[in-house]
């Protein structure tokens, strides 16, 4: 535990500023992946493990279109689409066929997926770590702001996700499309009943919450090292997120994301041991005094 | 018939004992007696985990928490040299079981996943500690020095095959203790919760104080196999309380099978057996084993053993069933069977 060193950091400006936009990109990363995780267990009743895998996939798919093409949006593109298809494929062949078992079940089949995964990415990218460098597009000067520096791609990371966090929220409650959806996740035979393919929508949700992941992991792949295993720090992160927010939130992802974010940012400067345990500490806290979480509904007792 | 049951166990215990023990002495190579620790230390956080997954339904993320700490408060009292191996042993299960009861009690409250994600962070909170509090637990370093081993009651367990035989005999123990939980009105009740809460609510049974019962004596078993590590890699290391060495169990007992008794043995020697040769023929060894992850859990739908009970059950019941037909109408193909 070094507190001087945080409080010397907060009394700087430059420090603050730097720790500040540090959170947000973690925060909306967490966001992101997060909301995907939320998503699909709010509506097909599953919880994807298997999510941290496609933030993965999706930042290695950014990665391989943007050597070929050199473009960013193409990359963003593909990581997201890429993802997509592998997320509609993964759930038609595999998560389906365990939906009503045991949640073990679900865990099972998704470790077995993280693991193919990770092999399969150390066997076509090669097991040494990767840079995708920061595109052209973005190579500007940073801001400078209250003596810190931010830099221009930090800023359209924050906006993109704030941007895909409130379109989806606005489809969510705002459309006759999300209007099905919610119906789908209260009363699925009832949605069937009325003739509209239930099937077919819950691999359409699966596949929306894995282009989550991928746009994270896209937007992740200029600002981190890619590497095999790169999934699994950020889904147990985003198990924290959701299980804090309230699963099936999105306002409560994005609340609990950007908490995780600063504690993170300042924890490594103060306490950089004991994060896990600071972060681990409030996820039992809410799960002993709101188990369904600060901004979920169901009761979870 | 308990006393039946109880006289099947005893001879059942005595075999495995026999076999353990005599396992080394036929197959001298070190590499197998090492496989065998392995086995029983990891095979009691398995068999003690499937007490709450397979027998009761509470399927723990977190067990691997008790395990550590086994590790750790027993490689503790032993490096202050003021305990002897016994005295060491029993202060870590009662100090466990008091762990894992305030734990438990506010673990047990929530329902399902909940309760996962609820072990998850206990187990994670305490993995956290373990790498802050550097003077104590050496960091992620682990606990550094080596674990002394002082006689006791003229045996010294400084000698590799004693420690094994030692380890034989605990781990024997503690299964045959795990057993009479299994087989007990105890175990049964457990059932009912894990089958039917509102009926066992209806019953009069405290579904609270049952699974807290369980968590605590499950945890106190994890923490005799973590014990047993200790004791074997003379230390103790962060990662056993990583919340992998949980979803290893989870791997084993998943595999293995939930609800035979002997299932995460089972299940543990396979994963073991599967690692090492994976790791022997091919570097894609994560590729291999999801695949067969994949196919027992997409074909077989269950565990490996419990596959085997149903299919042995199946197939009983044809037999019976062809039997029972058969009787009644009696068919040239029994006549023949009886002549052959």
């Amino acid at each position: 535990m070094d507190f001087e060193a945080l409080s010397a950091c907060v009394s700087s400006g430059s420090c603050v500023v730097t720790q500040i936009s540090t959170a947000l990109i973690i925060g909306m990363l967490l966001f992101m992946v997060a909301s995907g995780l939320s998503l699909i267990f709010g509506v097909l009743g599953v919880i994807n493990f298997a999510h941290g895998a496609f933030y993965m996939a999706g930042a290695y798919f950014a990665y391989a279109v943007y050597q070929l093409t050199s473009s960013f949006l193409l990359a963003f593109l593909g990581g997201a689409i890429g993802v997509g298809i592998v997320g509609v494929l993964f759930e038609r062949f595999i998560m389906s066929r365990v939906y009503g078992k045991d949640v073990l079940m679900q865990l099972l089949v998704c470790y077995a997926t993280i693991l193919i995964f990770d092999d399969l990415v150390k066997m076509i990218a090669g097991p040494e770590y990767k840079m995708m460098g920061m595109p052209e597009v973005f190579a500007l000067p940073p801001f400078e702001f209250a003596g810190g520096f931010i830099p221009p791609y930090y800023v359209f990371m924050v906006v993109m996700s704030l941007t895909i966090g409130g379109g989806l929220w606005f489809i969510i409650e705002k459309t006759r499309v999300g209007k099905i959806v919610r119906a789908l996740a209260v009363n699925p035979q009832m949605v069937g009943a009325l003739g509209i393919n239930t099937m077919l929508l819950y691999s359409a949700v699966f596949g929306f919450g894995s282009v989550l992941a991928g746009i994270a992991g896209a937007l992740a792949a200029p600002t981190r090292t890619l590497t095999a295993g790169m999934g699994l720090s950020i889904l147990i992160e985003s198990f924290i997120v959701t299980v804090i927010g309230g699963m099936g939130s999105i306002s409560g992802a994005l609340v609990a994301a950007l908490l995780i974010g600063f504690i993170r940012a300042f924890g490594a400067i103060g306490f950089p041991l004991f994060v896990d345990g600071i972060m681990f500490g409030m996820m039992a806290l809410v799960l002993i005094f709101k188990p369904s979480g600060l901004f979920g509904r169901e009761p979870a007792q | 018939m308990m006393k039946q049951g109880l006289r099947r166990d005893v001879i059942v215990a005595f075999l495995m004992l026999g076999l353990f023990i005599a396992l080394p002495f036929v197959f001298t190579k070190p590499a197998l007696r090492d496989f065998l620790i392995y086995v029983m230390a990891y095979g009691l956080l398995a068999m003690s985990l499937n007490l709450l997954v397979g027998l009761t339904g509470l399927v723990s993320f977190g067990h691997a928490a008790f395990f550590a700490s086994g590790a750790y408060i027993f490689g503790i009292l032993m490096q202050t040299g003021k305990f002897s191996i016994p005295v060491a042993m029993l202060t870590t299960v009662l100090g466990t079981a008091l762990l894992s009861l305030v734990i438990g009690a506010i673990c047990v409250r929530l329902k399902e996943i909940y309760f996962s994600f609820i072990t998850l962070a206990f187990q994670m909170f305490l993995h956290s500690i373990i790498l802050t509090w550097v003077s104590l637990t050496g960091g992620d370093q682990g606990l550094r020095g080596g674990i002394p081993r002082p006689p006791f009651l003229g045996i010294d367990l400084s000698n590799n095959t004693t420690l094994y035989v030692f380890c034989v005999v605990v781990f024997v123990l503690c299964v045959g203790l795990m057993r009479q939980i299994w087989q007990s009105p105890f175990g049964y009740t457990l059932r009912l919760i894990r089958d039917n809460p509102n009926r066992a609510i209806f019953l009069g049974v405290n579904i609270a104080r049952m699974k807290l019962g369980i968590f605590v004596l499950a945890s106190a078993m994890a923490s005799v196999g973590g014990m047993l590590l200790a004791l074997f890699v003379s230390g103790a290391y962060p990662d056993f309380g990583f919340w992998t060495t949980s979803g290893e169990a989870i791997f084993m007992i998943m595999l293995g099978g939930t609800q035979l008794f002997f299932g995460p043995i089972i299940g543990t020697v396979l994963l073991r057996l599967l690692e090492h040769f994976v790791s022997i023929y091919t570097e894609h060894h994560g590729l291999v084993l999801g695949v067969v992850i994949l196919i027992i859990v997409l074909g077989l739908r269950q565990g490996v053993a419990d596959y085997v009970v149903d299919w042995l059950k199946r197939r009983k019941e044809m037999k019976m069933e062809l039997s029972s037909k058969t009787e009644l109408v009696p068919s040239s193909k029994t006549i023949e069977r009886k002549t052959v």
